[in-house]
């Protein structure tokens, strides 16, 4: 069971508080009516899901109510970092 | 009967407390302070079990955790039933009543070990597999033949009485084991200052300083463990747990632990006492201090009782004051297995021999050994056991200097009691537990815990590291690297002198050879709780299984209670030898939480019964059950289902309650439908993103139903939303949905469109909502709110007003989920049960009656309203259920849902669309869930063509009424659809529209 720093309480604790939603930083398209269905189809559905390093949203649902982004290696359940919706992770694979 | 191996001196025991125990029925003595284990050893119990695939006569071989065998049902009553308890590992009490588990009709005379001793070629590794595969029919008789002969325990038929507890605790530094490593540890992390708690699974602390004769300081080691031990429950800031075992090490320092607090005191915990509690740590750093299983060697026989592990018999003789026999033959790859037999023969009894593997051992223990007389054949080996029940004798041969072959003539030794040990294993559980590989290591010829990304640090026999003085050195050494880390000041702590043994190197051997192949040889168990054998493990490598985990799943090493403790290693080194590979090659398992088992009721806590899961209730809950409702479960809700008089049925209920609502007025507690309150200047502008239809326009003093779908054009929730003031939104959600909506709202505002002002805040539980529905509901209303013009001129449909009901403040809302006249009332949740019961005293002469979710459903579905969830199962748009007139694509802004309804697939056609369904036979309901099919004849598999959502009798139309989807089912009304019913029969239904009753909506407008 994970053990999550809150960046907007200040806090740790324990997983049982928090949702996770899945791969952050996916942006919706500006303009939705001109996208071809391929480019819908992409942001829709399809995720990225690595060995080592990866973004992802959560929210703080039994507690402060907000979301922020985790950067978490899924081989070794690291939580490597946690930063504010609208900033970039400093941690990032090597691509 | 005499306890006729207990010594007269001697052990932590208590013998003037003498105390009473049953094992299958029969009656024992012991004392106070054995184990279970040591009390069947006293008295001379040699069989405890049958084995479990060949039912073999098994004893007891270790002391601790480890043991794989004496497994037994615990409880004096039904009710106190607990399977799965090591023998080794329970504290006797007085009264205490034990089974053994397995062993049909009973251990002694057991009709299962027939097969067993056919057995062997009859049941390979893979024998269920290979078996019971054909004919599938003959599997029930399989089944029931393997469950009867299989078995470890069972649980209780009757509800436990006893309360378990679960605690949350925080730490700096969570030590594991209080052995010597873990003591020091311990003492120098408390006297730092940190916060510190220290869990042992035994009931004393000490670890093996308990059952040795070793002195620290010049004295005996339990002082200075009872010292340290007393200075440790003196400290403020240390959490002293023993009978805890730490079962589970997982992510960031999370573990958990499960004490015992009254198992050892009786059958049933004292009034008011927790029998268990299962703690959850989250620690800063942790110590783990686990120590380490001696490993018992691979022979033929080598599971007839009499045959254990070395350090086990040390054990029974220096903490318990029982000798578990008469004659010992002890085998040993190593010096530290000669203290066992030199505790044998200073308890007095005969050492028949010490059968060294090494050709020329040196070291203290065994200079000992000469000097008290002991036979010391070197470089040779048991290779094999004679007896059924208890050992009888043995067989020792020379034996290669690698071990691998006898090397000369087989002599015949008289013994009862086997004593065997191949070196330790480090108890390295709980390290792997957070996925940490470990790592072979030669010199210490054992697994050591591997890298981890935790903050971990390990002391002592877990670390290969045997001897005490080394054990002491490292605790302390951890705790000071923990202590710095935490910037806190170590202070010294006085580690006590031991004395220093001499010992020589310890042979790599595990598995002893015999004069025949090992397929052809005896039984040699490797795995003794799931009979695995060297020759399984064997014809498992030459099947083609390479990959140890892949020969662990085939043959079922490992996988029993105990998970491989003993036999594992030993399985390990005898696939690599199989498969002519190292054993860093051949590589290991992993071992997976719980280390012991773990009651449920632990697991459980207080998490049962009714605080199973949280309940919630409306603030007229009261009022419903005094009027005897029927409940639904609707997410965590209790909502009335239906209010049945005195010997109605639930459809004479519906019936009644449907009707007096038409003809009349009714009464539904809503109050569970989900509110969220929405403010800020752009509330308007995101609600228009978040609803498929427009509201940029929405009056205040308006309401309006919306569809929310999601990016994928679905539906997902609806409700109604008010415009309480410009800037100013009340919005309603499905009961079960209020939570998922309430985040979907916030997951947009705060990551994609954080530049509009608006703000949410859930308020579901804040308002009481009661709606009357039915042409008097106006009436009825208009007695007790005097403060509303109630006329439709001044209060139209879809309008709201705030005003006083039954005397308290309150929001109206004309709404209407049943077609009729309709007013659903607010006010502040703790006026609700007045208002509620003011209402009822109104009521009676317009036969005011309370309906609930049941009777709901039939009238929405009566006006074709959908549910989402029920009518929408997330594949469905707006289109597809004939709500287009929701939808608006000359909103500005393109709102979630707008692309994705334009999709390929969801624009093409035949889709499957929402309909009426009119049965042929008015009284006939199609059950919910029906396939359709278009023609009757068709093949099988016949097409479906869409199923069944809402299906009821409607008393008021007085025929049935359905909603499905059809394909392309919007164009084809006036079709007939079939539905196939499991007994063979079709149900014939025509497609309509979902509208059943008043299709111009007037009865709402009146």
């Amino acid at each position: 069971m994970f053990y999550i720093y809150c960046p907007h309480c200040g806090e740790h604790r324990e997983e049982e508080e928090f949702h996770p939603k899945g791969q952050a930083h996916i942006v919706r398209p500006l303009d939705p009516d001109n996208c071809t269905d391929k480019e819908w189809g992409e942001y829709l559905y399809f995720r990225k899901n690595p060995r080592g390093l990866h973004h992802e949203l959560w929210v703080h649902a039994a507690g402060c109510r907000k979301f922020f982004n985790m950067t978490r290696d899924t081989v070794t359940y690291e939580i490597k970092e946690i930063y504010k919706i609208g900033e970039q992770p400093s941690v990032v694979a090597d691509s | 009967m005499t306890q006729k191996n207990r010594l007269q001196s001697g052990g932590r025991i208590d013998r003037s407390k003498s105390l009473t125990f049953s094992y299958n029925g029969q009656e024992f003595k012991g004392f106070q302070g054995d184990t279970l284990a040591s009390a069947m050893l006293a008295n001379g119990i040699d069989v405890i079990g049958r084995s479990f695939k060949y039912s073999r006569p098994r004893g007891i071989v270790a002391a601790g955790a480890e043991e794989p065998n004496a497994v037994m049902q615990l409880g004096a009553t039904e009710a106190t039933q607990v399977p799965n308890v090591r023998a080794t590992q329970q504290e006797l009490f007085h009264g205490l009543v034990s089974k053994a588990t397995n062993g049909w009709p009973n251990v002694d005379t057991d009709i299962m070990s027939l097969l067993g001793k056919v057995g062997g070629k009859m049941m390979p590794p893979g024998f269920y597999y290979k078996t019971f595969m054909y004919p599938q029919s003959m599997w029930d008789t399989y089944e029931s033949m393997i469950r009867k002969a299989a078995g470890l325990g069972r649980s209780p038929l009757e509800t436990d009485p006893d309360t378990y507890d679960k605690v949350n605790q925080h730490c700096d530094i969570l030590v594991v084991g209080a052995g010597p490593a873990g003591l020091a540890a311990a003492q120098t992390a408390a006297r730092s200052g940190a916060r510190v708690i220290i869990a042992d699974e035994q009931s004393e602390f000490g670890g093996s300083l308990l059952s040795s004769k070793e002195m620290l300081n010049g004295k005996p080691a339990a002082d200075w463990v009872a010292e340290v031990t007393a200075e440790l429950e003196a400290a403020d800031n240390v959490m002293v747990l023993p009978r805890s075992t730490v079962n589970g090490y997982h992510d960031q320092n999370f573990l958990t632990i499960h004490e015992r607090r009254t198992d050892h005191i009786a059958d049933l915990a004292p009034a008011g006492q927790v029998r268990q509690r299962l703690h959850r740590v989250r620690a800063k750093w942790v110590v783990l201090a686990t120590g380490a299983h001696e490993r018992p060697l691979v022979f033929a026989n080598n599971d007839v009782p009499g045959c254990m592990v070395a350090n086990a018999v040390s054990t029974y003789i220096n903490r318990y004051g029982v000798v578990p026999g008469n004659e010992l033959v002890l085998m040993t790859t190593n010096d530290n297995a000669y203290q066992a037999a030199i505790d044998w023969a200073e308890a007095g009894r005969k050492v028949v021999a010490i059968v060294d593997t090494r050709q020329s051992p040196a070291g203290d223990r065994i200079d000992a050994a000469r000097k008290l007389g002991i036979n010391i054949i070197t470089g040779s080996a048991v290779i094999e056991v004679q007896g059924s029940k208890r050992v009888s004798g043995v067989s020792v041969a020379p034996i290669s200097s690698d071990g691998s072959t006898i090397s000369g003539s087989v002599q015949r030794l008289s013994a009862d009691t086997v004593a065997s040990s191949g070196g330790w294993s480090p108890v390295i559980h709980l390290s792997c537990h957070t996925g940490s590989r470990p790592v072979w290591n030669e010199d210490v010829v054992g697994f050591l815990p591997g890298p981890t990304v935790q903050k971990q640090l390990i002391a002592g026999a877990i670390n290969g590291s045997y001897s005490t003085a080394k054990a002491l050195g490292e605790g302390v050494e951890a705790a000071n690297s923990a202590i710095a880390s935490l910037n806190l000041d170590a202070v010294a702590v006085e580690v006590p002198a031991t004395e220093d043994v001499a010992e020589g190197p310890v042979q790599t051997l595990f598995h002893i050879p015999h004069t025949k192949p090992t397929a052809a040889a005896p039984k040699q168990f490797v795995d003794y709780q799931n009979d695995v054998t060297a020759s399984g493990i064997e014809l498992a490598c030459r099947e083609g299984y390479e990959s140890i985990e892949h020969v662990k799943r085939y043959t079922a090493m490992g996988f029993g209670t105990d998970q491989g403790k003993l036999g594992n290693i030993n399985g390990m080194a005898i696939a690599a030898k199989t498969l002519n590979k190292s054993i860093p090659e051949t590589g290991t398992t992993i071992f997976r939480p719980n280390y012991t088992p773990v009651t449920f009721g632990a697991m459980v806590g207080r998490d049962c019964g009714e605080l199973f899961d949280p309940e919630r209730y409306t603030a007229m809950h009261k009022w419903h059950l005094e009027n005897g409702a029927k409940f639904e479960d609707v997410g965590q809700w209790k909502r009335p289902w239906y209010f049945p008089k005195a010997g109605e049925t639930m459809q004479e209920a519906l019936n009644r309650e449907c009707v007096a609502t038409r003809e009349s007025v009714g009464i539904l507690d809503a109050s569970t439908l989900g509110k969220i309150d929405i403010q800020g200047k752009d509330a308007r502008e995101f609600l228009g993103r978040v609803y498929t239809n427009p509201w940029a326009k929405l009056p205040v003093g308006k309401c309006r139903y919306g569809l929310m779908c999601g990016e994928d054009g679905m539906v997902f929730d609806d409700g109604v939303t008010t415009c309480l003031g410009e800037n100013h939104f009340l919005m309603t959600t499905t009961s079960g949905g209020a939570a998922r909506v309430y985040e979907w709202l916030e997951l947009w505002h705060q990551t994609e469109w954080p530049e509009l002002e608006v703000y949410f805040n859930t308020v579901t539980d804040h308002w009481a909502t009661m709606t009357i529905s039915g042409p008097n509901s106006r009436k009825l209303l208009e007695e007790v709110c005097t403060d509303i013009d109630l006329s439709n001129e001044a209060f139209a449909f879809m309008d709201w007003k705030a005003g006083t009901v039954a005397g308290v403040p309150a929001r109206v809302f004309r709404i209407s989920f049943t077609g009729e006249l309709s007013y659903e009332i607010n006010v502040q949740a703790n006026y609700g049960l007045q208002v509620w019961e003011k209402l009822f005293e109104h009521g009676e002469k317009y036969n005011l009656t309370p309906y609930g979710t049941e009777t709901m459903h039939v009238l929405r579905a009566e006006k074709g309203f959908i549910i989402a969830g029920q009518d929408t199962d997330g594949s469905v748009h707006p289109h597809d259920l004939g709500m287009s007139w929701c939808v608006s694509d000359k909103k500005p802004f393109s709102y979630i849902g707008k692309r994705g309804m334009k999709r390929e697939d969801c624009v093409r056609e035949n889709r499957k669309q929402l309909v009426g369904l009119k049965t042929k036979d008015p009284m006939v309901v199609i059950p919910e869930g029906s396939q359709g099919v278009f023609d009757k004849n068709a093949p099988i598999p016949m097409p479906m063509v869409g199923h069944v959502t809402s299906s009821y009798y409607s008393a008021v139309l007085g025929h049935s009424i359905a909603m499905g989807f059809v394909k392309g089912g919007l164009n084809r009304m006036g079709e007939t659809v079939y539905y196939p019913q499991a007994d063979g029969s079709f149900i014939e239904a025509e497609i309509c529209s979902p509208i059943f009753l008043d299709p111009k909506g007037e009865r709402q407008n009146v």
